[in-house]
């Protein structure tokens, strides 16, 4: 049997013609993913707000304006009440409650009760102002310290316009993964960042496969000019890149589908992210080397012997 | 190259026989294996709260509470002294930051600073004028926060060993925290119930001259205080609060023992002093016959019986509105003895059984169908290449766990999600070295050649690629708290594993293969 390809062996598509139109598409959603960012907001849940979340069970369907009703007359503020993947499954989400981490304890105790023998509590959660700030400031310098620790890494690695653009195709693909959690108003909780984060260590894997290979090219083939070295670098690696997204994504379409509720926002982030992290790698960062102006460097104890064409 | 050495051979397939070895535990019944060894197999993977089961909360020890009932008695000490001098002074309501005591004449101050400075160690006297302000410094500070935190720790744990539930974890966290882990609890309120409370009950007489109200309206009498009522009784009775005496008449401290019991059919809770408590108690019952005896848990009056008769072996029961949960928890919670503080409960995560079972099936299911999956999609793409890396996928998963378990590193949801995650990516190493060999191949090396020169290319940027993500999942682990904790660390074992499966465990396949069969042409 002849296995498949998913990308014909003598692939050549000219990336570098079309780099202005993904210039122009990358940066309106960069831009729209900010904009909405600092007007919209994400939909931070309970672990960086503060907040209680109650996930119960009931007898048959739930009778979700009964609890709210029910809920509702107990006078905590805002509660949402939503059906959580199964009829009879509910998730319940208080917001913060005025006062300190007692006020909170108190609005849990009252809705434990008010909710009474019929229904099975399957999961609570409480978090008190104090973690709420603690978590928040926690996830931003992790996202922060990973970033620059990548970078520092590719900067050793490769010339400096390699982790230029390979950070920029990183902030890239974290923007607008923050910006899809924006639109879809999907809850913005500690699994969630760790999954933009885990999207910021697949983004960069990929561009750095295809880097590995432009520097390889460039030692190579010393005549060729630097765009077609890049198309040519892009397009030789592009089998693998869309081969090894596939296999993730076949792996997060199964947990995506079959792995509960509970992590269904993790994954939607996940697979959202390594979507454009493929994207970004072929299309934004290796682009980004021509204006960053990449020149041949030629070291001279390594003229000859890495030359091997 | 692509021969192997034997020894070589040898340590691949070894690590793969430990890992199977180490992994085993996990299919079979645990306690199949004896696990008095740690280094044997037989240890299964520690399943996380989200999946067993149970509470997770965090509590913060409030240490100012306990540093300004220092500063109490650290200024009634000094005023003591002054006293013994006859130097009139007043003192000011201590804080948590120090003890601070205003010298009547400017002539006494001097004096009076030099006594407080020899008052007790490790104190810093400082303020201005006619004002003495005694703070403790930085080393004894500190020393006194360590003792309320680990008195404190030993108090939850006498509580959470109540329960009765199976390997509770406490742990102190940063400077006055602590994680309460109790797994496969049923009901996290009344954990919460046991913890949110300080347990601090003293015995005092109620004030005989006046009532609460008539204080309330004509001042207090010196040397007493009101004080809530918390008994339903009481409330029933139209009684809503106590003027007692301040004295302790006999603390909690002196209670050796306390059971919950029946008397009259209702639940009451008895207790037991120790041979100083019940002879003060006995002295002052023996005394005050006909006084009301205020029972005070945490600055609430639980029970105020009159004292009828004086009451010598040092046995009492406490009566009041309780449930029989109520009494229950009571008892348990003299019998553990006071916090040294008030706790607060910051965060609370708590996961059903039922949930906890779910999401591992859930889990499973996930995972067995990505691998299933992953594991077709690759022999359609690579052929017999494909079925190599997915022998090293596998002998991959097998690594996953088997390293797991001897770390007793901790399964959580969202590290199941990390397997899963790691089962579409571990392929990714055997995706580079396979589509350089199509490229070498088609470049026009030779088999051997080929297969060789994708091995060598591929090396440098697998690592590349691999050590960035190693870096996201090493300050996920390092930032997260539990679950996410769980994400980092089976993507970081994934990813570490993954490079020994699928560069050296398919490399010895592919290199067996070819010195068996010595194929003339290569299917990829």
């Amino acid at each position: 049997m002849k296995p498949l390809h998913l990308i014909p062996d003598d692939v050549n598509v000219p990336f570098l013609k079309f780099r202005k139109i993904f210039y122009i598409v990358s940066l309106v959603m960069v831009l729209a993913s900010v904009g909405m960012f600092v007007t919209k907001g994400l939909n931070f849940g309970i672990d960086f707000r503060g907040g209680i979340l109650v996930e119960i069970k009931t007898n048959g369907p739930a009778n979700i304006g009964g609890l709210r009703d029910n809920l509702g007359s107990l006078g905590l503020g805002d509660i949402s009440i939503q059906e959580f993947g199964e009829p009879d499954d509910v998730l319940i989400q208080l917001q913060r409650q005025d006062g300190d981490e007692k006020a909170q304890m108190e609005a849990l105790a009252q809705v434990t009760a008010a909710l009474g023998d019929d229904v099975t509590i399957r999961r609570s959660e409480l978090v008190g102002p104090k973690v709420g700030g603690e978590l928040k400031e926690a996830g931003f310098y992790s996202v922060v310290i990973s970033l620059l620790l990548i970078m520092i890494y590719i900067w050793f690695r490769f010339e400096w316009q390699f982790a230029v653009a390979s950070v920029v195709a990183l902030l890239h693909d974290v923007l607008i993964t923050i910006g899809f959690f924006v639109i879809t108003g999907v809850q913005f909780d500690l699994a969630t960042l760790a999954a933009v984060l885990t999207v910021a260590g697949y983004s960069i894997n990929d561009t750095v496969v295809v880097f590995d290979r432009i520097r390889e090219y460039l030692r190579k083939f010393r005549k060729m000019e630097i765009p077609d070295l890049l198309d040519l670098s892009i397009n030789s690696t592009l089998s693998r890149t869309t081969m090894t997204s596939f296999t993730t994504l076949l792996a997060l379409m199964a947990l995506f589908a079959f792995g509960g509720e509970a992590i269904r926002g993790f994954t939607m982030a996940l697979i959202f992210g390594i979507v454009i992290g493929t994207y970004s790698s072929i299309c934004v960062a290796s682009p980004l080397l021509v204006v960053l102006r990449l020149k041949r460097k030629i070291p001279e104890a390594e003229e000859g012997t890495e030359v091997k064409a | 190259m692509l021969y192997f050495t034997k020894w070589k051979a040898t340590l691949v397939l070894l690590v793969c026989a430990l890992g199977v070895i180490y992994a085993a535990p996990n299919f079979l019944p645990s306690g199949t294996f004896p696990t008095e060894a740690s280094y044997l197999p037989g240890k299964q993977v520690s399943l996380g709260l989200d999946l067993r089961g149970g509470s997770h909360m965090l509590l913060e020890v409030d240490t100012d509470s306990v540093l300004r009932e220092r500063y109490d008695a650290l200024a009634d000490t000094i005023r003591t002294e002054l006293r013994k001098e006859q130097i009139r002074n007043r003192p000011r309501e201590a804080t948590s930051n120090g003890a601070e005591i205003t010298v009547l004449k400017p002539a006494d101050v001097e004096k009076a600073r030099e006594i407080a400075r020899t008052a007790e160690p490790n104190t810093d006297v400082g303020g201005e004028g006619n004002s003495i302000f005694v703070s403790y410094n930085e080393l004894a500070r500190k020393e006194l926060i360590d003792r309320a935190i680990a008195q404190s720790l030993e108090v939850v744990r006498r509580r959470v060993d109540e329960l009765g539930t199976t390997e509770p974890s406490i742990q102190r966290q940063g400077e006055n925290r602590m994680v309460v882990q109790v797994p496969g609890l049923d009901d996290p309120s009344r954990l919460r119930a046991i913890l949110g409370r300080t347990a601090k009950m003293n015995f005092h007489l109620v004030n005989a001259t006046k009532t609460a109200a008539d204080a309330r309206a004509t001042g207090l009498p010196p040397g007493t205080m009101i004080l809530p009522s918390a008994d339903a009784g009481d409330r029933a009775a139209g009684i809503r609060e106590y003027l007692i005496d301040r004295r302790v008449v006999v603390s909690g401290d002196n209670l050796v023992d306390s059971q919950p019991t029946f008397s009259d059919g209702r639940p009451v809770v008895s207790f037991r002093f120790d041979a100083a408590g019940g002879a003060r108690f006995g002295d002052v019952t023996s005394k005050s016959a006909g006084r009301g005896l205020a029972i005070v848990l945490d600055g609430e009056v639980i029970s105020a019986p009159r004292i009828n008769e004086p009451i010598l072996g040092g046995n009492g029961i406490i009566t009041g509105q309780f449930s029989v949960q109520e009494a229950n928890d009571l008892s348990l919670l003299l019998r553990a003895g006071a916090l040294p503080a008030p706790m607060q409960i910051l965060e609370e995560r708590s996961v059903g059984p039922g949930l906890g079972q779910d999401s591992v099936a859930a889990g499973e299911i996930a995972a067995v169908l990505g691998l299933v999956f992953v594991i077709a999609f690759m022999v359609i793409s690579y052929g017999r290449f494909g079925v190599y890396a997915d022998i090293a996928l596998m002998m991959n998963l097998i690594l996953v766990l088997a390293v797991m378990s001897v770390l007793q590193a901790t399964l959580t949801l969202p590290g199941i999600a990390g397997i899963v995650l790691t089962v579409g990516m571990a392929v990714d190493a055997n995706v580079l070295i396979f589509e350089r060999i199509r490229e070498e191949r088609s470049n026009g090396r030779t088999i051997i050649n080929a297969i060789d020169a994708g091995y060598r290319s591929a090396m440098s940027t697998i690592l590349d690629a691999n050590i960035t993500t190693l870096i996201a999942a090493l300050v996920l682990f390092s930032f997260g708290s539990g679950p996410i904790k769980g994400f980092a660390v089976t993507l970081a074992i994934g990813i570490i594993t993954s490079m020994f499966s699928a560069i050296w465990l398919t490399r010895l396949l592919i290199a067996t293969w070819v010195k068996r069969s010595r194929p003339t042409e290569l299917v990829i």
